[in-house]
Parts: C-alpha cells; structure tokens; sequence
C-alpha cells in the first residue's frame, strides 16, 4: 500500500507493525498527517478502531482513518459509527484506495500495520 | 545395478496399505512409471519422492490448522476433526501469545483468541489437549519467538500424563529466520533468536527423538508476496543456515538431519507449484550430501507440509475458494506431500466456521478416496513441461543462494542474517508483491470473482466470530491461575531464565520446562529473555 500511494504523489509515512492507538496519535500529531491509514486481518478491529479514532481525539486531532484488511459486512456500520471513513475490503483496487484517500486525506498519509 | 532394481527392492520392502491399486475402470497401476535407467522415488536426489513406495505406504497426512478463543474452544475442534478422520493436530495460536503476551497485556486488548487460542500458562496447554492422548497422536504448533516456551509446555502436558517423551511426535514451526524475512513475529535479534533454536533441536536429539523441531517454512514468504522462485531458494536457505548453526552449536549434520521438516505453499499455479516441490527435493539432496556431507539419507530427503494459499482466497464469491483449494491441495498431492492442510473457503473473512472447516478437510478426502492419483509415485515425472519447470525453477533457486553464500563470504547462515540485517530478503518480497498488485489492478492477472466474472457476489456465509467475553474469560483465568501459584518458585524460575539466557551453551529447555510446570506465564518468560536479549525493529525497506 506504502508504493501504491507513493507512486500516486502522496508522502508516506509508514509507522511499521503492532503500534497502539496512543502511538498512532502521537506519530499522527507528531507528523501532522492528513489522513491515518490501518491494515487489520486478525478479527481485533472493533476494538481497535474505536480506540485509534479516541486517541486522535484526545489529541486534539479529527484526522480521517481508514482501514484495510478484513472487515465483515456486519461491523460496517459499527465501524463508521466508531469514526472510520472508510473500508478497504479484500480485493479492492489500487485505484479506488488512491481516489479516496486523495479525497479524504489529500497529501500526506500515515500507514500503519496493525497485526 | 539400474535403478529399477534397486528401486525395486526398496519399494518391496515397504509396508502397503490395504488397498487394490489400480483406476477406476479396473487398470492395473505400477507404483511408478519411467525408463529402467532413470531417477526414482526413494532414490537421491529424491526429484520424484523421499519413499521408493510413496503414498502406498501412507497417505499424506491430513493436518488440518485450527486454534480460536480459549482452549476450551480448541480443544473440542481438535477433538471434531480427528473424530471427522484428521490425522494429526495442528494448532494456531492468537497473535498475543505468538508475540509473547499475556492475554492480561494492555497490548493485547482486542487480540485474546481471535486469530488463534490463547495460551498463557501450562494451564491453558492442559486444557487445550484435555482428552488427547499425546502419546498416540501428531502434533504440529506454528509459533516461532515463543516456541521453546511452548515446547516446553507441551512437554509438561506430556509428563503429568505419563506419556514417555520418545513417544511425542509432531512439531514446532521455530523458524525464526522467515519471521524477519516475512511474517514479522519476531521477538529477540537474529543472532539469540538462532540460539533458541538451537537449542530447541540439540533438547529434540536427547529428549525427544520423534519430534521436528523446525519446519522450515516457505508458506509465509509466498503468502507475503514472493514468487515460487523465491518461495523456494528462500526456504532452502535458511534450512543451510539452520544446518550451519545446528553444526556449530555442536550437533552433527546426521544427529538432527533427518528430523528437519518443510512447509510450503499450495499456490495456484498449478504445474509450477509441483515443479517447486520436485526442485525442493533435489537441491535439498544436493546440498546435504555435496555441501553439508550427510551421510544418513535421512538427512537428505526434503519432507514437508504443504498449506494451499490464503492468500489466493476472495472475499468475493467465496464458493469460487473450493473450488481453488480443491485444484491447489491436487497440486500438493502430485509434487509427493507428507501432510496438508487445506484452507476453509471463508477464510478471506474469517476464521473458518465448523461447516466450512470440515469441507475443507473433506476436499483432502475426495482426492484421497475418489481421484486415484495417490496410486502412482510422482505421476507427473517424465512429463516434459514439469521436468523443464523443475529444471527452471531449481536454476532460479542456485542464482540465489550464490548471492546469499557471497554475502555471507561461504556462509549461508552469515549470509541469510546480513541480507535480514540489510532488509533484502524484506525488499524482494515487497517488489514481487508490489509487481504482482499491479498486475491485479491493471487486469493482466484475472482474479475471478474480484477484477474478473464479478456477477454473482451474494451475501457473505455465516461467519466465526469471537466473543469480547473470550478475553474476559481467559483473563480471569489468567488472573486464577496466577494467584495459585507458588511466588518464590516463580521468581526463582524467571531468574534462572535470565542467568542461563546469558551463557549461550546452556541450554534453556530444561529452566524453560520447569518455569512451565511452575505455572510461570509466557509473558514473563518472554520479558525475563528480553531483558538480556533485547528485541528487535526491522529496517524499514520499502
């Protein structure tokens, strides 16, 4: 995803595997990025979302989350209800990422692995 | 002597199963076809085979992968799928106890259980295979960081039952090298990671003859992102660099040769999948009789585990999924697997539901029971495409290991751990994955269901969810056990831990096994060894 976004003009900052919610905040203060991008595939994403999002509130930040990964349909709305904007389903292309993103965050992103 | 003969002999030797081996139709079927003067199975290099008889013997087992919630959870789905006709146990556990948390860790909050059971204390592994005699059953645990410390639980398991330790059979994945190179579940450095491996073999040649105490694993580079090419060379690599390793913690190539297993992926290109097998097989020989000097052909016949890809999987028109595990499970069949697990078709969604996990080991017994391709060794040999994609494959895999053995200057274990020092190995997967995506996205690569014959997305299968009250549970477990324990004994275990982790010639499976019987938690086990081994960031290579 890093590359993808790269080659599509954007700064990437890519924070690595495993952070919390409070060490994304502080890298998404610290960097002042305009939108937070999560992988997730290990089923933890009802708990984390929430959690990232009140972090970045807590900082005093309303910057957008998405989130790639594993999703299933039934957290959808639970997860919009928790702030993220959106859903990156297995399978989705490049190009509907770049456009959103673009749309969401403009130019600079921080990515994060979850798991 | 021709091969044949020799052949010959060999294959009479070997047990048969009950079986009329012959077509559907009534054909008589050889064990194998090929010229009298050509290779053979059971002969080196072993391109078409370890056995002379293959699946007459045995067929592959089936190991099928499961671990979800507590022990509790598992252990009844353990108990379903060998009641279903599984061969062996195979246990996945949750991403704390793979990264060596408690499930009390503040980090773990939302993790206990989910991508695999929790394990935490002996407790918990007492549990997990409550009802299971150890003594007659194969277990496999994919875990890496933590394996000695599972090990050692399992073995505590063992010895409470009364199940004599040359009698355990099975294996623990501990391959620490493919973590940095792909799966990123490392704990500790590179060089005391090595140690603990080590260790883990040396304890497996005196105590626990049957058991495998690496599968060097390919399974997790591919699904990363890399080509078969480098799935293989990769793979192969780093079991040199655990044969060098294993030889300079003072273990001759033979003492644990023949005990070294693999674990590759089922992808779903059909012919090149089977074509990386047969050249596993052959550089794996090679390399062990010309490089290493093994004597026993033990040491040199590559045997392996075989998982189809989940990475193939779609969340779209997941039914499609049976259909591609069906095809790549066949795929593992025809390149001579010893044991396979067979991905669920929900598995781009979820764990796999009951429903779906019993399909998928029911897709290995259709192959086994209705196909007849088990009746011929290696049916595919001779077959000009597959013995010039062997041929290919296998020159792909020498070009890598010649820049690996130069960046180690002759050394394949020095040269594997500067290339992850590097982050080499990080960035070759992340090129052919980042190829591969465009690939997908620019409609080169069709992936049904996904950029091609999208019509007929319906709605998602039931799915597996775990509960939030799994982690409530397991913690007042936790909380339980450890307020029964005894604290002196406890601290006592920790701190030999740490003393012995500093002398490198100490061996920690037996402080590892008694802090285990003590009830000392994984999470302090693993704390008491990062405060002398230090943990370990990656390079970031993009």
């Amino acid at each position: 995803m890093a590359r993808i976004l790269r080659d599509a003009g954007m700064e990437v900052i890519y924070a690595g595997l495993r952070q919390t919610p409070a060490t994304i905040a502080s890298i998404a203060l610290q960097e002042d990025v305009d939108l937070v991008g999560i992988s997730m595939h290990n089923g933890a994403h009802l708990t984390i979302a929430p959690a990232v999002t009140a972090a970045l509130r807590q900082a005093g930040l309303d910057t957008p989350v998405v989130v790639g990964g594993i999703v299933p349909e039934a957290d959808r709305k639970a997860m919009a209800e928790a702030g993220i904007a959106a859903i990156f389903g297995p399978g989705t292309s490049n190009t509907e990422v770049i456009e959103v993103v673009e749309r969401l965050g403009r130019r600079s992103v921080a990515l994060l692995d979850r798991e | 002597m021709e091969n044949r003969t020799s052949w010959s002999a060999q294959y009479e030797a070997s047990a048969k199963r009950e079986g009329v081996f012959e077509t559907m139709s009534g054909v008589p079927l050889e064990p194998v076809y090929g010229p009298p003067d050509g290779e053979f199975p059971g002969q080196w290099p072993y391109t078409r085979g370890p056995y002379a008889s293959m699946y007459r013997t045995r067929l592959w087992t089936m190991r099928q992968f499961a671990g979800f919630g507590s022990a509790a959870d598992t252990n009844q789905r353990f108990r379903a799928l060998l009641d279903a006709g599984g061969g062996g146990l195979s246990t996945a556990f949750d991403m704390p106890t793979l990264m060596g948390r408690d499930s009390d860790d503040p980090v773990s909050l939302g993790e206990v259980g989910r991508a695999g059971v929790a394990v935490d204390t002996l407790a918990d592994m007492e549990t997990l295979f409550s009802g299971i005699d150890l003594g007659s059953v194969s277990t496999s645990m994919t875990i890496n960081s933590a394996a000695p410390f599972i090990l050692a639980l399992y073995v505590c398991v063992a010895d409470a039952g009364g199940v004599d330790r040359g009698r355990l059979s099975g294996t623990i994945q501990n391959d620490i090298l493919k973590e940095y190179q792909a799966q990123k579940e490392f704990l500790f450095p590179p060089r005391p990671s090595m140690r603990l491996v080590t260790d883990v073999m040396r304890f497996c040649v005196t105590d626990l003859p049957r058991w495998h105490p690496v599968s060097i694993s390919g399974y997790h580079i591919r699904e990363a992102g890399s080509t078969a090419a480098q799935e293989l060379a990769f793979t192969l690599a780093n079991g040199f660099a655990y044969v060098e390793a294993a030889e300079k913690s003072g273990l001759a190539v033979d003492d644990f040769g023949p005990r070294l297993s693999f674990f590759f992926n089922a992808h779903v290109d059909f012919f090149e999948e089977i074509a990386k097998y047969r050249a596993a097989r052959r550089i794996w020989a090679r390399w062990m009789c010309h490089r290493y000097h093994a004597k026993d052909p033990r040491s040199m016949q590559l045997r392996f585990h075989t998982q189809t890809a989940g990475v193939s999987l779609t969340a779209q028109q997941p039914e499609l999924n049976i259909a591609r595990v069906a095809i790549e499970a066949l795929a593992g069949v025809l390149g001579g697997t010893q044991s396979m697990h067979t991905d669920s078709y929900d598995e781009a969604l979820a764990l796999p539901s009951e429903k779906a996990a019993r399909l998928a080991l029911r897709t290995q017994q259709v192959i086994a029971a209705e196909t007849g391709v088990a009746n011929v060794a290696d049916p595919l040999g001779g077959s000009y495409f597959l013995e010039a994609l062997t041929d290919e494959l296998e020159a792909q895999a020498e070009e890598i290991f010649a820049y690996l053995e130069k960046a180690g200057d002759g050394s394949l274990l020095d040269g594997v751990i500067s290339a992850i020092e590097d982050g080499w190995f990080q960035s070759e997967i992340a090129d052919a994955a980042f190829a591969f995506q465009r690939k997908v996205n620019s409609g080169e690569w069709i992936m049904v269901g996904v950029n091609g014959y999208t019509d007929g997305d319906e709605a998602q299968p039931p799915l597996l969810r775990i509960e939030p009250l799994v982690e409530v549970e397991q913690v007042a477990t936790l909380t339980r056990v450890k307020s029964a324990r005894n604290s002196g004994a406890v601290a006592e275990s920790i701190a030999r831990i740490a003393t012995e982790a500093q002398d490198s010639s100490v061996n920690l499976m037996p402080a590892l096994i008694e802090a285990g019987r003590r009830y000392v938690t994984l999470g302090e086990v693993v704390r008491s060894l990062e405060g002398v081994f230090g943990t370990w960031s990656e390079p970031m290579a993009l």
